[in-house]
């Protein structure tokens, strides 16, 4: 049963008005002229994930894995049919090795809780990068503090390109866990994450990877880059909130322990004991979020239709045109790799802040974000307290760009007053 | 949204020309605040005499709304009691977030420069972070 019918056809042109039009926050009058470049913070909604949710509520609700009556059937198979979805989409070998969470966040929080402080002992070596979010930083800080492993840390260099050359030194036996970012959030750095997951395997090392950024953009082949974790967020990739995916080897899922204990994720309950579900409903206790998983489903198959590689290309090209385009502005820093840069770029206007400048270019119509980040290690490498980021998806033109960069010359003019 | 209404010349002489800037090295007590939405940071360092404060000082880094808040407020503050440090705590809160009915701007001086800010929801954290930073101060007093 074919539950999330799509009400487009089988492919979607590259057509920038195009994608635009399957947008309505774009067609919303009070977003009139809005450009939004904040898309790593979070993407817009296409119509159909809308719909699919809206459908769902209104003609399928129920609860799944728990009535025995034909809606609730529904809802379940709806549920499972966009956990084989996702399955599909990051190629994992199997259905069970999908689990649904809140986000990217809850995912390596689950890893944290769930594998590495069940079985990281004193002695052991949790490797991470100074590149991380906080999401991919404090749970291994409290991981370390719990277990008595230590947190290592790879650098970057000057470009923002981690410093592999550390890799060989970092990594040994005792290394029993590396996370790290694929694409950064704060950088737009773009890490070779196929080859450090082989080197860390030579050491037995598992390897969880933050795909928050990376999952939305690229094709991310969970069985082709060997990845033990992959964690990543449906909002980002066109879906809702409140839904993400922790993508696990079925071995290590197995030895991993539930997080969150009660209704549905367990297999036997007596008094003082219980067993647990099956992957990976051992994972989901509770109601879950089945609008959620539809609408991620939904964003899915929106993103195949239209060709993530015809999305890679376009960020590629805007992310290219906006590095020449900004690079001319006067007084404008940009932070992260100028070649190989992933579709955020942080930057710093003279001695404006950040913050100051946000306002500002919201004054026109351009949102960006402004701030740390979620990246404190990063600001503290860089020097800065903040940076200003803009990024780009695959509504996004060279005209958005064209009018940052506007945008950008008026405030240099607005600001030169300050100093 | 009028951006001249936020950034007026008088928040802008305060950014430039931030007044008790340093630290006072025999102070009743240090403090400081930042804001972990976007990194800034107010140190702040307060001596009373008998009731009344006697000299406020900040350091930090933020931008222009943070400092140039900080920078009037250390003005304000001067030669107040700690009740009377709370009523401007509590009046300039109110203006800021647009919460507070019946103000009387009279008493607020200078800082109603600052008033723009409830139209930038966003930005009234940078305008109170160097004022809930007094506030947690009074508080230990």
């Amino acid at each position: 049963m074919e539950y999330i019918a799509s009400k487009t056809k089988d492919t979607i042109s590259f057509d920038a008005a195009m994608i635009r039009s399957f947008f309505p926050i774009f067609q919303h009058e009070e977003n009139n002229g809005l450009v939004y470049l904040d898309s790593a913070a979070t993407s817009q909604k296409p119509q159909q994930v809308i719909d699919a949710m809206t459908r769902y509520y209104q003609e399928h609700n129920a609860n799944a894995h728990r009535g025995a009556y034909r809606l609730a059937e529904k809802a379940t198979a709806a549920y499972e049919q966009a956990r084989a979805r996702v399955a599909r989409f990051i190629n994992s070998r199997t259905v069970e090795e999908v689990v649904f969470v809140r986000n990217a966040t809850e995912a390596i929080n689950f890893v944290a809780a769930g594998w590495a402080q069940k079985f990281l002992r004193a002695g052991d070596e949790i490797l991470i990068t100074e590149m991380e979010h906080h999401s991919n930083l404090v749970p291994w800080q409290m991981t370390a503090q719990r277990t008595g492993a230590k947190l290592r840390f790879i650098e970057f260099d000057e470009q923002g390109k981690l410093c592999l050359n550390q890799l060989d030194q970092l990594l040994s036996y005792k290394t029993k866990l590396l996370a790290i970012t694929h694409i950064s959030n704060a950088l737009g750095t773009i890490n070779p994450i196929k080859q450090i997951i082989q080197a860390a395997h030579q050491y037995g090392t598992k390897v969880l990877v933050d795909g928050a950024q990376s999952v939305p953009h690229t094709k991310v082949n969970v069985a082709n880059l060997d990845v033990d974790f992959l964690a990543f967020s449906g909002h980002k990739m066109l879906g809702p909130m409140g839904i993400g995916v922790l993508y696990g080897k079925a071995e290590l899922l197995q030895e991993m322990d539930p997080i969150h204990f009660g209704g549905e994720m367990i297999s036997d309950v007596d008094y003082y004991r219980s067993t647990w579900n099956d992957l990976p409903w051992k994972f989901e206790a509770g109601t879950q979020n089945i609008a959620g998983a539809i609408g991620l489903s939904e964003a899915i198959d929106f993103l195949e239709k239209v060709g993530m590689e015809h999305i890679e290309d376009n960020d590629h090209q805007l992310t290219q045109y906006a590095l020449e385009q900004l690079r001319a502005v006067g007084g404008l820093k940009i932070y992260g790799p100028m070649d190989d840069h992933g579709s955020a770029i942080s930057f710093s206007l003279d001695a404006v802040h950040p913050h100051d400048l946000a306002t500002f270019l919201d004054s026109k119509n351009v949102a960006i974000r402004s701030g740390h980040h979620c990246a404190r290690l990063v600001m503290k490498r860089l020097q800065v307290p903040a940076t200003a980021r803009a990024s780009f998806y695959l509504y996004n033109t060279k005209e958005d760009i064209d009018a940052l960069v506007r945008a950008l010359e008026e405030a240099k003019d607005y600001f030169a007053k300050w100093t | 949204m009028d951006l001249n209404e936020l950034y007026q010349e008088i928040i802008l002489e305060h950014f430039k020309y931030p007044k008790n800037r340093g630290t006072i090295e025999d102070a009743d007590l240090h403090l400081e605040g930042r804001n972990p939405f976007c990194g800034d940071e107010i140190k702040l360092s307060v001596k009373f005499k008998g009731p009344t404060l006697d000299r406020v000082e900040f350091e930090g880094t933020g931008c222009a709304i943070s400092q140039a808040s900080a920078s009037m407020m250390t003005e304000q503050l001067k030669g107040k009691t700690i009740a009377e440090i709370r009523e401007l705590i509590d009046d300039f809160a109110g203006m800021v977030t647009g919460n507070k009915a019946g103000l009387n701007s009279d008493r607020l001086g200078d800082l109603v420069a600052l008033k723009g800010v409830c139209d930038f929801p966003t930005r009234v954290k940078c305008a109170l972070l160097a004022w809930r930073v007094v506030e947690q101060a009074i508080a230990k007093m």
